[in-house]
């Protein structure tokens, strides 16, 4: 009964949603202050509905209504509450309800805020997100509703329905199929909501830029005041990409964070032009450049967003994302397709109404500095595009399908990460508007030259190729800079305002918080490039079958296994867990228990890696197999990950940065100028 | 590389003017670089994506590297973990879409070409730790050669399982 109500909701909200559109359009377009009511009013209440149809759903997960299709496919009894409640975003259909969901509360959340401020440009926000609502409320209901059910017909066959067919009786399973023993972990967890937040959150400035367009407000209002969105969808973005790589880390049992699967990549692109957009609206934002640019960013970042919700629902790619194959993808085409050609045309209609009368002058500038980041971090996203799409594209026009692997984005979009490191490198200490290779020399060689310190040592330490020491010294270089610039510009001003140091560092440092938000941001991702090289460059394996009491060797550690445990667990598992301990130069480190999980219900093993980390190098031990009989020989695969926490911590870093930038600033005229 | 010369201050904040200068050298430059980046990665990197079928009937030798798709057999799946070589074979499945469609999903298709004995066949050894994914149906994704010997070696493998997602019916009311 309760699922009619949630299945009724969203028929609602389909209409009101419509509603709100049509309202919007006719308020604005004939000057009716009731229909712009109206159109409030409606696209308001999406918010609430579909509240109610997330809360059926949770119900209906947690009650362990299996008779339910969704319901049985996510969740079973010995499932925790957490995990069930998780269930939501677990499936296919629970997925897109809650995507959907998650947009009506953000535009909610504008509508009560910004509905007196921004009286003209907030019924085209209206329409732009709830024309996205209304086609996300109509891919659920019709193509893939979480609230149907099994029934059994007459002749013994088992189909899935909404409403009791004639003839038919209602299945009643005891108890559900659960969800994949890979998802349920932590990182599983959060990762997918973050990710879908991140994607929606963008939806904001995107809305916000075709009002502005249509209304013709060319000025940066709309990217003003849609600043914090943008880097709130950016950061939730970011934490659902490393959450997702955590994950991998943690259970798929590679020894991998990141395997440039199209289904990573496609909630890549959009983290890439989001990137290069907020570095853009800076410069709308101080110099009144890139106007176009930005709302081009902005429409491609939203096409990526919906394409990469398409990805991971089409069975387009293989990958250990996908779900299964649907018929959503004619209809997501379609959608990107209408929404893309709309939004290009109208900025080509407003194309000589932002033009900015400002233009960049020197080649060492910080202008240029942003210029040539956007044209990297977009180059970095074509090559990803192009790989993403280059099965398709070659069929086309060889009719052969062609593939490429890791190795095509390493080796293509590497010397681009690099680039990039090197501009966050210089970007600290280049002027804005004039500046000079000699100016830069002059204020860059100190840093530069302590930089220089960390390859050199990674060359005495034995480092041997030398991209690896070209990738230390830029990671180095951004730290570096970052820091002497952070500190120079602390000690001038306690010796301007005769300020201790301690003060001096916090007044300045909370009366330009983007700036060093986004300083801090750099050191994080220059953090995580050093565990990146560290992964990459620098990871020694081992693999043996021991029995018990032998011992493994690896770059100096040696790992002793123990013995060898195999329980039944009262939730359905059967463990096998290995007792090992990892010893150096004749003192034990630490016990790790690598171990599979073998789960009897959906015949699935989960391979659990021992892990000791430390900052400088990970010890990642996995159990590969063990003798079924005896259970004394067993054989594990042990990988050492140098400097690999470096990665995790730098993203720890990126995030507190990225909070600084967001934090509410009390004064809010406050000093913007930036030190040359 | 006083590149302030030609243009005073004061003068370019007023005029609205795009001169073709240095910028677009640079960007030309920058984009010159990425097409021989992508050039020569692709020239390494790029694999054709073929059937069983498909690379059955190709002449010996045409591919060096290559990627096959196909189910995997339940019954055929070995694991020598001493020595971590790993093998199974992999039964035909069409690679196109609308073929995957029309024969009723992808899950039905994987059903249907597992049990189907006159299914073509590819043995494929993998050395490497056996994925928690790699069973009965599920599909695999190999990338690598088929050797003199008609094994298929492969240097990457990849899982999918329908039945991770896909609509299961519940076995408690098939009855």
């Amino acid at each position: 009964m309760i699922a009619n109500i949630g299945f009724g909701v969203l028929v609602i909200t389909l209409v009101t949603s419509l509603i709100a559109v049509i309202t919007a359009v006719y308020g604005v377009t004939s000057k009716t202050r009731a229909m712009l009511e109206t159109s409030r009013l409606a696209a308001l209440s999406t918010f609430p509905l579909l509240s109610i149809s997330i809360a059926v759903l949770i119900v209906l997960l947690l009650s362990g209504n299996f008779e339910y299709v969704y319901v049985y496919q996510t969740t079973s009894l010995s499932m925790p509450v957490y995990l069930k409640i998780a269930a939501l975003w677990g499936g296919q259909q629970g997925s897109l309800l809650f995507w959907c969901w998650l947009l009506s509360g953000f535009t909610f959340i504008v509508l009560i805020r910004k509905w007196k401020q921004d009286r003209d440009l907030l019924p085209w926000v209206i329409v732009v997100t709830n024309i996205t609502i209304f086609f996300f409320t109509l891919l659920v209901l019709f193509f893939e509703n979480p609230f149907l059910k099994y029934y059994i017909m007459y002749n013994g066959e088992i189909i899935t329905s909404l409403f009791q067919p004639f003839h038919a009786i209602a299945a009643d399973p005891t108890d559900g199929s659960g969800l994949n023993p890979l998802l349920r972990h932590f990182g599983m967890v959060v990762h997918p909501p973050m990710l879908y937040l991140g994607f929606v959150g963008f939806i904001i400035p995107f809305a916000y830029a075709i009002a502005a367009l249509i209304e013709g407000r060319t000025d940066d209002h709309w990217l003003k005041a849609t600043r914090k969105w943008s880097l709130t969808a950016w950061l939730f973005l970011s934490l659902g990409l490393v959450l997702g790589s955590r994950w991998a880390y943690d259970v798929l049992g590679w020894g991998g964070y990141w395997s440039w699967d199209p289904v990573e990549i496609s909630a890549f692109m959009p983290w890439l032009t989001g990137t290069a957009y907020l570095h853009s609206m800076v410069m709308q934002d101080k110099r009144g450049l890139f106007k176009h640019w930005n709302i081009a960013l902005i429409i491609l970042t939203f096409c990526l967003v919906i394409f990469g919700t398409f990805l991971t629902r089409s069975g387009l790619f293989s990958s250990v994302h996908a779900f299964s194959e649907s018929e959503l993808g004619p209809a997501f085409f379609i959608f990107i397709t209408v929404m893309f050609i709309a939004s290009l045309g109208l900025l080509l209609y407003r194309w000589s109404s932002l033009s900015s009368g400002y233009q960049i002058k020197s080649f060492f500038s910080r202008e240029s500095a942003f210029l040539y980041n956007n044209l990297l971090f977009i180059a970095i996203f074509a090559i990803c595009l192009l790989g993403v799409i280059f099965p398709i594209l070659s069929e086309l026009f060889t009719g052969q399908q062609v593939t490429v692997g890791p190795q095509f984005y390493e080796s293509a979009a590497g010397p681009l990460f690099a680039l990039l490191l090197l501009l966050m490198g210089i970007v600290p200490l280049t002027a804005w508007s004039t500046s000079t290779a000699r100016n830069l020399g002059k204020s860059i060689w100190k840093p530069a030259l302590v930089s220089l310190t960390f390859p050199i040592a990674a060359l005495i330490l034995g480092a041997h190729r030398w991209v690896a020491v070209l990738a230390i010294w830029l990671a180095a270089l951004v730290i570096c800079v970052t820091l002497y610039d952070y500190i120079r510009s602390i000690r001038l001003r306690a010796a301007s305002q005769h300020e201790s140091i301690g003060k001096a560092f916090i007044t300045l440092t909370s009366r330009n918080r983007r700036r060093y938000g986004g300083y801090i941001i750099h050191v994080g991702v220059a953090l995580m490039g050093v565990g990146i090289i560290g992964i990459e460059f620098f990871q020694t394996q081992t693999q043996s079958m021991v029995k018990q009491g032998e011992t493994l060797e690896l770059s100096g550690y040696t790992v002793t296994y123990n013995n060898l445990e195999i329980t039944d667990t009262p939730d359905g598992r059967n463990v096998a867990e290995a007792e090992m301990t990892i010893t150096r130069d004749g003192r034990d480190l630490k016990v790790v228990y690598p171990r599979i999980d073998y789960y009897y219900d959906s015949d699935q093993a989960v391979t659990v890696p021992g892990l000791r980390t430390t900052l400088a190098d990970d010890l990642y031990i996995i159990l590969v197999d063990w003798e079924p009989v005896t259970s004394e020989g067993a054989t594990f695969k042990v990988f050492r990950n140098p400097l690999m926490n470096w990665f995790w911590i730098g993203s720890i870093v990126a995030v507190l940065g990225t909070l600084l930038a967001l934090w509410p600033s009390r004064e809010r005229k406050s000093i913007q100028k930036e030190p040359a | 590389m006083n590149n302030n010369t030609t243009v005073s201050p004061d003068q370019s904040m007023e005029k609205p003017v795009f001169k073709i200068n240095k910028f677009i050298i640079g960007g030309l430059l920058l984009l010159a670089a990425v097409v021989v980046l992508v050039v020569t990665s692709l020239k390494g990197n790029a694999q054709y994506y073929l059937t069983v079928d498909e690379l059955l009937a190709s002449p010996k030798g045409q591919y060096s590297n290559v990627r096959v798709s196909g189910v995997v057999l339940g019954d055929t799946i070995q694991y020598d973990a001493q020595h971590q070589v790993l093998t199974f074979t992999i039964a035909n499945i069409p690679g196109d879409d609308n073929v995957i469609e029309e024969m009723g999903g992808i899950a039905q298709v994987l059903h249907t070409a597992s049990t189907d004995p006159s299914a073509s066949r590819l043995q494929v050894e993998y050395h490497d730790v056996k994925p928690d994914l790699l069973k009965n149906e599920a599909q695999a994704i190999v990338t690598g050669q088929l050797g003199e010997d008609g094994i298929f070696y492969a240097d990457e493998l990849l899982l999918k399982c329908p039945s991770k997602y896909e609509e299961e019916l519940p076995e408690q009311v098939q009855n």
